[in-house]
């Protein structure tokens, strides 16, 4: 028998845009165990609901994470306007709509730049990293932020984004389409790309299911689950195709993210095209009083936001369950007989972000 | 046949323009929502304090017994909510981000010695207001004493 060693991976990794530390335990160059460990991110954003009101703690909740930052603040304030009653106008959920599938699609084009990167494809890298430069100027235009927007808020959004503006933005997706299906050929069809990535990190749907994955980890091994399918926001009038594959491996989670970008092109091109007229906020009264738990499926997964308040200005509790808590079971699943070589790659196709995880 | 896929590619890029930009050569196109630093108008500024009230992150600091308004830059998240509620719309956010620096400074912007003498005299105005409010009150008071006292 092998003798054992103990590798420890991380907190800083060149291949990690986030620390998480794992001690993997080796037998000659396998694999045999992972124990992930974190906690080195925690900042304590759940406990600043006592100091700052109901409104300002979207900004708060925007904070939790860079890349997901619009999410965040939606699940925050959606979780919100549902103890409060609060009747969104439409315009301003369609809007949001828009705002959250363009983050899905800077968060996966920014995935597809780690993952490149991580298997040593540097033009790759840099160049999906070229195409979602676009999208942060999109925001940037929309919004006045490239990384934290700033435009929700509960009752609806602070800025309109006007119809010329949007026609703008679909315009130049479909520039960003057509380099993406370029980009996503080198992703696919790319016979050194496939074998860094085919059979490597295999889980099967019955496994995801027990580990209790979610988002594109859970569609690429086979099972077809979108919190998107519960129709908030404006998705109940767009015709949403979700993306799925059987194989389970890193291959399929690339397969799977890849359609989902597409799939968020042609989501905004629908919104766009539904879009009313009409106000896009609407006024708050009084405070707070109850609970909800809201559930929004974030570019990593589905996230849930629960909030409890108690008629004051200040909520009482707020907690975020984050998509890459339920992924590091998986994690350490997949791990479990790979090659050291191959450890890179599976962090990477979970799509971590831990700052999200620890708050 | 992996390698032919991306050689258009590289060809395009090596007689292309590069995507990056000469910055500071170039300068940076700032979009009209762009939100870099706070400025303060100090000619329309009336010291009301809503900013104040409104900053999540207590970077605004209002005093009015010395007529300043000061604002720690690198406290500040660029939300606008300042700009948002501002009753005189005296407060901008301006497209520039805000300059990098070695200590946490705090700017502090004086009020212009125009907008002084007029919150002077908006305020001797009120005080006479006031006065003469409290006199007339003084006055009825007075006859309605009298009336009894008749």
């Amino acid at each position: 028998m092998a003798t054992r060693s103990v590798v420890p991976f991380g907190p800083q990794h060149p291949v990690l845009p986030e620390p998480i530390h794992l001690d993997l335990v080796l037998e000659d160059e396998k694999v045999v165990e992972a124990i992930p460990s974190i906690g080195f991110i925690h900042r304590g954003l759940e406990k600043l609901v006592e100091k700052k009101d109901f409104n300002e703690m979207v900004y708060v909740a925007e904070r939790t994470c860079g890349i997901c930052s619009f999410g965040h603040g939606y699940g925050y304030v959606d979780a919100v306007e549902h103890i409060m009653n609060i009747e969104v106008p439409e315009r301003a959920q369609y809007l949001r709509t828009i705002l959250f599938e363009m983050s899905r699609l800077h968060s996966h084009l920014l995935w597809l730049g780690l993952l490149a990167d991580a298997f040593g494809f540097e033009s790759l890298f840099m160049d999906t990293w070229r195409i979602r430069e676009q999208i942060l100027n999109m925001f940037e235009e929309a919004t006045g932020g490239r990384v934290i927007f700033s435009i929700n808020k509960i009752g609806g959004l602070r800025k309109d984004i006007p119809n010329e503006m949007l026609l703008s933005f679909v315009d130049r997706l479909d520039g960003i389409e057509k380099e993406t299906r370029v980009a996503a050929k080198s992703f696919l069809e790319d016979s050194a790309v496939k074998s860094r990535l085919c059979g490597v990190g295999i889980l099967t749907a019955k496994e995801a299911e027990e580990l209790g994955c979610c988002g594109p980890m859970l569609r690429a091994s086979g099972i077809r689950r979108d919190t998107r399918e519960l129709g908030y926001g404006a998705y109940d009038d767009l015709d949403l195709h979700i993306t799925t594959s059987n194989k389970g491996d890193s291959y399929a989670r690339t397969e799977v993210r890849l359609g989902e970008i597409f799939q968020s092109i042609d989501l905004i091109k629908q919104a766009v095209k539904k879009i009313p007229d009409g106000p896009f906020d609407t006024p708050v009264k009084g405070f707070p009083n109850g609970e909800y738990m809201s559930r929004i499926e974030q570019p990593r997964g589905e996230a849930c936001y629960y909030v409890k308040a108690n008629g004051t200005k200040f909520v009482t509790r707020m907690r975020i369950r984050t998509p890459t808590f339920a992924n590091i079971p998986a994690l350490t699943k997949i791990l479990q007989g790979c090659d050291m070589a191959d450890v890179p790659i599976m962090i990477v196709t979970i799509d971590p972000c831990i700052s999200c995880t620890e708050r | 046949m992996g390698a032919i896929n991306y050689t258009g590619k590289v060809l395009k890029n090596l007689f292309s323009k590069p995507s990056t930009k000469r910055y500071p050569e170039e300068p940076i196109k700032f979009t009209d929502r762009t939100r870099g630093h706070i400025e303060n108008d100090m000619d329309k500024c009336v010291l009301c304090g809503v900013c104040q009230m409104r900053c999540p992150t207590g970077a605004i600091k209002v005093s009015k017994s010395e007529g300043t308004w000061a604002i720690s830059p690198f406290s500040c998240i660029q939300c606008s909510a300042c700009v948002d509620g501002c009753p005189k719309k005296c407060l901008s956010m301006e497209h520039e981000y805000q300059e990098p620096g070695n200590e946490k400074i705090t700017k502090v912007f004086d009020l212009t010695e125009a907008q002084k003498e007029r919150l002077a005299e908006q305020a001797r105005i009120a005080a006479e207001k006031a006065a003469a409010a409290k006199a007339a009150l003084a006055a009825k008071k007075a006859a309605e004493e009298n009336g009894q006292n008749t």
